[in-house]
């Protein structure tokens, strides 16, 4: 079996021996009503999936992760560029970027839904926010890192400052945005459902704290674990993109702990 | 005629933490049409400074540049340059590395590969051209980087010791390849090296260079005729008359009394 298959297979059987734990646990050491069991949940998550109540839910909060991350991503890296070449105007700004992206979000949330409702609108602002910051910061760095020397080159070839910009600045920044990206695409989603926690009649955050408010530990978990299938399927799609278009860079893990250097 | 480059009394000044350096002295240097010219002094002479005035990312403090008769202000894009590091993109295969001067220049594709294959053959990388920088090895990465800046045919060219990092062997093979290549195209070469036998290998005038502020000291005549066979030229009597002639005028440079 190839590394990867094998790797799988221990990360399914480690799942497998947790939710084992957990099933064994419940109803032995800890009464059900506050865990749940692992069967009941995924009798739940049947149930919600069966019968397509879940779908509605799951589009919202995938709808506003989306649209806020792809809002986010675009604007923090135009925003990115334009303030790397402009060096008084980025001096004269960072304390307030500073200053904002230190607001806990969770605090500008309830504001979000008085100026623009409890709809989707409030929670894609909100998504807007974190991934605006994380993007912006990495693609500020990875354009001010970009090595002069090979601006120079260029420029030592006849190249225009356009060609400069296309040929050198935004290959050598791909890295910063790919880090970037994904790193804010888990607190994309996190921020969805924290904003559906303060105020929606929709989403997996709204589902999450409704069976909450039931006491029904299953419903809870159930719309918890769908989070997480999420924020891992995301994760997977997002680092194969990375590695397609990073195809370029030496593989840290490449090397043998035997080797030195 | 006048020379292809001159300069003339061309002076560069830096701030190092609040104090005066100087790194090029009132240097006088002409390079004709066609020469293939290297410059040797001690490390920190302002050998590489030198380069960067006379391709024009650096001003100089004082003095004038002139080619082909002209004062040239910014950068000269007649001139090639092939700096010490590789400076290869790493994010381009070797063959889209080799030809980017070409795609500056609006080349179409298939004339860029066309001439890129053939200056890859040349230096023996064929079957290498799809490999990112980082998969090939040092030798490899800098004769890439001598043939991209061939490939666009820049009237002079400079080298900033781009043998350097090189092992020994490697850099003999790859002397005797740039020798070639400058035969084939007669082409101008500014050459820097701290290593003297390289620099007699390689020229028809060797410039001694003094140790910090840079200035000119010494120039000789390599009388040695061409085709030179680089791994016999440094047994023959007149490789070690001129050798002798240098190391005396770089001795004092290199090792303070």
């Amino acid at each position: 079996m190839t590394g990867r298959g094998r790797l799988f297979v221990y990360r399914l059987l480690f799942g497998f021996v947790l939710l084992a734990a957990w099933e064994a646990a419940s109803g032995r050491l800890i009464d059900p009503f506050w865990v749940s069991r692992p069967s009941d949940i995924f009798k739940y998550l049947w149930g919600v999936f069966a019968d397509g109540s879940i779908f509605g839910h799951l589009a919202i909060t995938l709808y506003e992760t989306f649209v806020g991350f792809f809002i986010g991503a675009t604007s923090g890296i135009a925003l990115g560029f334009f303030l790397a070449r402009k060096e008084v105007l980025a001096q004269v700004l960072d304390p307030y970027i500073v200053a904002f992206n230190g607001i806990p979000r969770i605090a500008l949330a309830p504001l979000f839904i008085i100026w623009f409702g409890i709809g989707p609108n409030s929670k894609v602002i909100l998504v807007v926010t974190v991934v605006f910051f994380l993007t912006f910061f990495n693609t500020y760095a990875g354009v001010k890192g970009v090595d002069v020397e090979l601006k120079n080159i260029l420029r030592v070839m006849g190249a225009s400052e356009r060609q400069i910009l296309f040929k050198v600045t935004i290959p050598a920044t791909v890295p910063w945005i790919a880090t970037g990206l994904k790193i804010s695409l888990p607190y994309a989603i996190v921020s969805a459902v924290v904003g559906e926690f303060i105020a929606a009649s929709k989403g997996l955050g709204y589902l999450i704290n409704y069976n909450t408010s039931l006491f029904s530990t299953t419903g809870a978990l159930g719309g918890i674990l769908i989070l997480a299938l999420v924020v891992v399927l995301c994760n997977e799609i997002i680092s194969r993109a990375e590695a397609y278009l990073l195809r370029w860079r030496p593989r840290e893990n490449g090397r043998k702990s035997n080797e030195l250097y | 005629m006048p020379p292809l480059l001159s300069l003339n009394q061309v002076c560069r000044e830096f701030q190092v933490r609040g104090r005066q350096v100087v790194a090029v002295d009132t240097l006088d240097l002409a390079v004709e049409e066609g020469e293939f010219v290297t410059v040797v002094g001690p490390s920190g002479c302002g050998k590489s400074t030198l380069l960067n005035l006379v391709v024009g990312l650096l001003p100089p403090s004082a003095g004038r540049i002139v080619y082909r008769g002209r004062a040239v202000e910014g950068i000269n894009t007649a001139i090639g340059y092939v700096t010490q590091k590789d400076n290869l993109l790493p994010w381009r295969t070797l063959v889209e590395n080799v030809e980017i001067a070409l795609e500056i220049r609006g080349a179409a594709k298939n004339e860029r590969r066309r001439r890129a294959g053939d200056l890859i053959g040349q230096v023996g990388l064929s079957g290498f051209e799809d490999h990112y920088p980082h998969e090939l090895s040092g030798g490899m990465r800098q004769r890439a980087n001598i043939i991209r800046t061939l490939i666009y045919d820049p009237e002079l060219i400079l080298m900033d010791e781009p043998f350097g990092p090189l092992d020994a062997q490697t850099r003999i093979v790859l002397q005797d390849q740039l020798l070639k290549l400058w035969r084939a195209s007669r082409k101008t070469i500014l050459f820097i090296t701290h290593d003297l036998v390289e620099a007699i290998t390689l020229a028809d005038r060797v410039v001694v260079m003094t140790s910090r502020p840079g200035r000119v000291k010494h120039i000789a005549a390599v009388p040695i005729p061409r085709p030179r066979d680089v791994y016999q030229i440094h047994m023959s009597s007149e490789f070690r008359e001129v050798y002798n002639k240098l190391w005396n005028e770089l001795r004092p440079e290199v090792a303070p009394a």
